[in-house]
């Protein structure tokens, strides 16, 4: 075991847990909001991490044996904590001014088309520049361009808006047979691409979109349907055909309609299983599915706006509303689904 | 005239071919690291030599060599790279060019002392002649027994191959060359694992620059307490300096380490001076990624001490009024030089060269180059400056690897120490193509 303290909580995590895992296990015991942003690493898959540096951290003190500080930040998903270490993450002035500079490099060639993004109010990216950014750019240059392709008949690659965590390059490396896309070229042209167009052909290659911080990799199945936040969360399962796949899905309802499947997504925003393309693209009607209740969706994203609670109101899981004088009124089952108010 | 180690034959014809260069005490270090030492020993020697990676970082190589994990039965590498393509470096294609062999040897001393039985010599893809050059080394080589199976009898077996890389500056970084020569896309490894316990294909290597492993010859030859007499403090031995610029006499030199700046610019020995009789103005001392220093700086210290060839000498006073040895590609310019226009230069160059894989040098690098145009193109303002400073101080130590520190430093020397010519370039654009311009500005600045 080794005793890490980050930003003055201390904690007793087991050797080789990465300091990012044991800031995420002090949220998750102590409520607080301290694990560093994300792009790239993705704990489902192996090697990642270490690309975006958003996650930097600063070492005050490196390990009880070797109390020196750490000259440098280091990407805290990719560095293991040692018995005694201090880590600074949001108590670091310096290390905020840090991170804003990596989220503006992250921004500068990014389209900033949320208008028209299939991936605004799921986006990572969004979450990070309102999170540790700065207001405004710097940069006054054109930025990078690419034509969108697809990627098969189901999936969308936007290489505009990628920001080459290369997350979808590993899941296809590691949850598919044979990996056909990958990076080409270097530096700032570099972009993700699958040799001379092959599309992806994979039972799991939709996952590739659920990892996408971004809106680079869309479902074209849900390409311009609705806004994310007009849809409503819930989580479903099925018996799926596919030995890997757990049939166990999210499906964002509008209505009674079906408008996407997607992964069920845990509070960092990583899938907890990774599901097939059958599941995903194939099955679209609330018939082919056991519909479990609502998502738990965090507070601070946007997709939480009353829609759960809708949603519990017109699955009938909540048959009160609380008026502001306290007063509870009882409402009749599926009182507010949209269907039966227009009748 | 000060010693030689490397380049001590290098001016006689026919060097390249085996017959020349054993008549003239070649291959002499292997026989007597094969016969009379124990891999260990060498190992020794070359710790109390005090050699230190002449690639750039300075890291003492006897260090290195002793990290090397010796896992039961796990094969082990030795890897050179001679992927040298930093602007202003060639110290290692006149190396190999000349004598191949040198570094043969010392490739076969060196691979015997870490117990290597493969080694590899990853080499620039655009030297592609040196390629040629090594590979009739090699087959020579093979033929006199001095690879293969069983070395000069000894029993110790080493098969030795050479590498072409495919174009690419990052790949001179140990761990994508690593990646490279494994056959991948070279983009570097996250460290640790470093690649003394985890390199090629996982097993555990050394990678060493070209002309660090030709040092480890004449260390087995005179022995390490011996080299280490030559040079200055913990600078020991001599240097291949590949000096260019504005100077009379371009070309690679080996110095013994602690020679004066002033002495090595001016002497007839070295550059012989600056041409046309012009004044120097500034030097980029160890290849295009360390700071440049204006010429108060470069030939004497903060302190008023004159400046030395050495590790130490040269990043005396940090980067406020220092630099680096680095891998010794000594530029020097002349007064009429545009500081401005030359880092433009090079910022261009990190940011082609840029793998992409981290986001602060991916972005980073090609947003100096766009602002610095804007300078060359007249269209800059004073905040361009600070904004200038800020990135590349955004991108310095938040990289996987060191290109970022590389493409950052000389940005931040330029604007440290001649920030006025970057103000010049704002306020007056029309005059920035007027060469006796920079006289009269240069004229006005010392004064």
């Amino acid at each position: 075991m080794a005793k890490v303290t980050i930003d003055d909580i201390t904690i007793d995590v087991p050797d080789g847990t990465s300091i990012l895992a044991a800031a995420r296990m002090i949220d998750e015991q102590h409520g607080t909001n301290i694990a560093p942003p994300t792009m790239c690493y993705y704990s489902k898959l192996k090697t990642t991490g270490g690309y975006c540096r958003t996650c930097i951290v600063t070492v005050e003190k490196g390990s009880e044996k070797d109390p020196r500080p750490m000259p440098k930040p280091v990407p805290s998903c990719r560095t293991n904590v040692m018995d005694g270490m201090v880590v600074r993450n949001t108590t670091s002035p310096e290390l905020l001014e840090a991170r804003a500079g990596v989220v503006e490099f992250l921004l500068i060639n990014h389209p900033l088309d949320c208008p028209v993004c299939d991936q605004a109010g799921e986006c990572h990216l969004q979450d990070l520049g309102y999170e540790n950014g700065k207001e405004g750019t710097r940069y006054e240059f054109q930025r990078r361009e690419f034509e969108p392709i697809d990627i098969g008949d189901k999936i969308k690659l936007h290489m505009n808006r990628c920001i080459l965590c290369y997350r979808c390059v590993k899941t296809c490396e590691q949850i598919t047979d044979g990996r056909v896309h990958g990076v080409i070229n270097r530096g700032d042209h570099a972009e993700i691409s699958t040799y001379i167009q092959n599309a992806i052909d994979n039972d799991f290659s939709g996952n590739v979109i659920d990892v996408c911080p971004v809106g680079a990799l869309t479902d074209r199945t849900f390409r311009f349907k609705s806004r994310v936040w007009f849809t409503n969360p819930v989580d479903a399962h099925r018996d799926c055909n596919n030995e890997k796949c757990s049939g166990k899905t999210r499906l964002w309802m509008k209505g009674d309609d079906v408008l996407r499947v997607t992964a069920r997504k845990d509070r960092w925003g990583e899938v907890e299983e990774f599901i097939c393309n059958s599941c995903r693209f194939d099955h679209k009607k609330t018939s082919d599915w056991t519909i479990e209740g609502p998502s738990k969706i965090s507070h601070h994203s946007v997709i939480s706006q009353n829609h759960n609670e809708l949603r519990k109101l017109q699955l009938g899981i909540h048959k009160q509303i609380k008026k502001l004088d306290g007063t509870k009124i009882d409402l009749g089952e599926g009182a507010l689904n949209p269907n039966n108010i227009d009748k | 005239m000060s010693k030689k180690l490397l380049l001590t034959y290098d001016h006689i014809p026919g060097i390249n071919t085996l017959e020349v260069y054993r008549q003239n005490n070649g291959y002499k270090s292997l026989e007597k690291a094969l016969k009379t030492m124990k891999p260990d020993d060498i190992v020794e020697e070359v710790k109390k030599s005090g050699l230190r990676g002449r690639g750039g970082a300075g890291f003492p190589t006897g260090m290195k060599w002793s990290f090397l994990a010796k896992p039961e039965g796990v094969p082990r590498h030795l890897v050179c790279n001679a992927d040298e393509s930093e602007p202003g470096t060639f110290k290692d294609r006149y190396l190999m060019e000349r004598i191949p062999h040198l570094l043969i040897e010392g490739m076969i001393v060196s691979s015997f002392a870490l117990g290597a039985n493969t080694s590899y010599i990853y080499v620039r893809g655009e030297y592609f002649y040196i390629i040629k050059i090594l590979q009739n080394a090699i087959k020579e080589a093979y033929a006199a027994g001095l690879l293969g199976k069983n070395i000069l009898g000894s029993g110790y077996d080493l098969d030795l191959y050479v590498q072409p890389g495919g174009g690419a500056y990052i790949c001179g970084e140990e761990t994508a060359l690593l990646e490279s020569l494994e056959g991948k896309r070279g983009n570097p490894r996250l460290k640790p694992p470093f690649p003394a316990v985890a390199g090629l294909w996982g097993r555990p290597t050394v990678v060493n620059n070209v002309e660090t492993i030709a040092a480890v010859v004449p260390i087995v030859n005179f022995g390490g307490d011996e080299y280490a007499k030559i040079g200055i403090g913990k600078s020991t031995g001599t240097k291949l300096i590949s000096a260019s610029g504005h100077i009379n006499k371009p070309g690679v030199y080996e110095i013994e380490l602690g020679v004066p700046v002033e002495e090595f610019i001016y002497s007839d020995e070295y550059c012989g001076g600056i041409r046309n009789g012009k004044k120097l103005k500034a030097v980029v001392a160890g290849g295009s990624s360390v700071p440049i220093l204006p010429t108060e700086l470069i030939l004497t210290t903060a302190k008023g001490e004159p400046r030395l060839m050495s590790y130490e000498s040269l990043s005396d006073g940090g980067f406020a009024t220092g630099t680096m040895l680095g891998s010794g590609g000594f530029i020097a310019m002349d007064e009429d030089t545009s500081i401005v226009k030359n880092l433009f230069t090079f910022a261009r160059f990190y940011h082609h060269e840029s793998c992409g894989q981290c986001s602060p040098c991916r972005e980073g690098t090609g947003w100096m180059e766009k602002i610095l145009k804007k300078f060359i193109d007249g269209k800059a303002t004073m905040s361009d400056i600070d904004l200038l400073w800020d990135v590349q101080s955004k991108i310095e130590g938040k990289t996987i690897c060191p290109l970022g520190e590389a493409a950052a430093w000389p940005v931040a020397a330029a604007i440290r120490h001649f920030r006025h010519e970057f103000e010049e370039y704002v306020k007056n654009p029309q005059s920035i193509h007027d060469v006796k311009h920079y006289f009269r500005l240069n004229n006005l600045v010392e004064a």
